[in-house]
């Protein structure tokens, strides 16, 4: 029933974005591109999805466990960190260059664009490396002392 | 500021935002967790058991989208203009820059805004800020 209901939901969030032209990688960069022709409709991407959403975790927030039964997995780090810092940055970087994020990446992936499947590809060993860079800070840390 | 109207397209991008939030909705009420898409590819990279399925399940269902999409009509052209060594550096990038921030347009920008979570709204200033950034430099500074 969750690997469904998780299937349901990426298959919906897909198409959401397909619908509201996030899809679009040029749509996107139209909207980053605030000094020129600027297309504001991804604004309202965020506008509608959190109009949803907020009343979602508002529900969300009250419960301890979803109406499946399960736990709620809600994230609890509330630090401002050095970390959410440069990585939003470096994110921000890498979004501005392609105007490809990874949800959009999937689908573009899905839609058998073979600009979507390099991008994919190349995002899957970004994301590799940071697992990589991770696990060997966390095997150095005990050798530092327990700090860093 | 000039505005695109030729290419502004309200009502579907409200559409699109909404139905994003129902599958956002969805996958928190029943499911209890977050739609925040680098998360969930992410974590696929570490093995453990009983957490898997539910990623591949969901990585699934938006990779047919596209495909479910077209069962009922043409889809919409997706423009990508950007050359491919551009293009995987991007990706790189974007990989890298979503793990150590633990978020994404999705997990952040849709989630945890909804949640007003204040590391989410420091993020999602950060990364659309970078995003402005870079465009500006890449269109009207190198010409690209």
């Amino acid at each position: 029933m969750v690997n469904i209901i998780a299937m349901l939901a990426g298959l919906i969030f897909g198409l959401g974005l397909i619908l509201a032209g996030m899809a679009d990688p040029a749509k996107v960069l139209a909207f980053l591109d605030i000094t020129g022709a600027w297309d504001p409709s991804l604004a309202l991407v965020m506008g509608g999805a959190i109009a949803v959403g907020s009343v979602a975790f508002a529900v969300a927030s009250r419960r301890n466990r979803s109406y499946l039964g399960l736990p709620m997995h809600l994230p609890t780090a509330r630090v401002i960190d050095k970390r959410l810092i440069l990585g939003s940055l470096t994110f921000g970087i890498g979004w501005g260059m392609a105007g490809i994020c990874p949800g959009p990446a999937l689908v573009l992936l899905g839609a058998g664009s073979s600009k979507g499947i390099v991008f994919v590809a190349a995002m899957l060993l970004g994301m590799g490396i940071f697992e990589i860079l991770e696990r060997s800070r966390l095997v150095d840390r005990p050798k530092m002392g327990g700090r860093i | 500021m000039l505005i695109d109207w030729n290419h502004f397209t309200p009502w579907s991008s409200l559409a699109g935002g909404m139905t994003i939030g129902i599958a956002v909705a969805v996958f928190t009420l029943l499911n209890g967790r977050i739609a925040g898409i680098s998360g969930i590819v992410g974590g696929l990279f570490r093995l453990q058991t009983g957490d898997i399925g539910w990623r591949i399940a969901f990585v699934a269902g938006l990779v047919t989208a596209p495909l479910v999409w077209q069962l009922f009509h043409s889809l919409p052209t997706f423009q990508i203009d950007t050359g491919y060594g551009i293009l995987a550096l991007a990706g790189l990038i974007v990989g890298i820059g979503t793990r150590y921030g633990s978020g994404c347009t999705s997990g952040h920008g849709v989630c945890g805004l909804s949640r007003l979570s204040p590391r989410s709204i420091i993020a999602t200033l950060v990364f659309m800020g970078t995003g402005f950034v870079t465009v500006y430099i890449m269109r009207h500074m190198l010409g690209g």
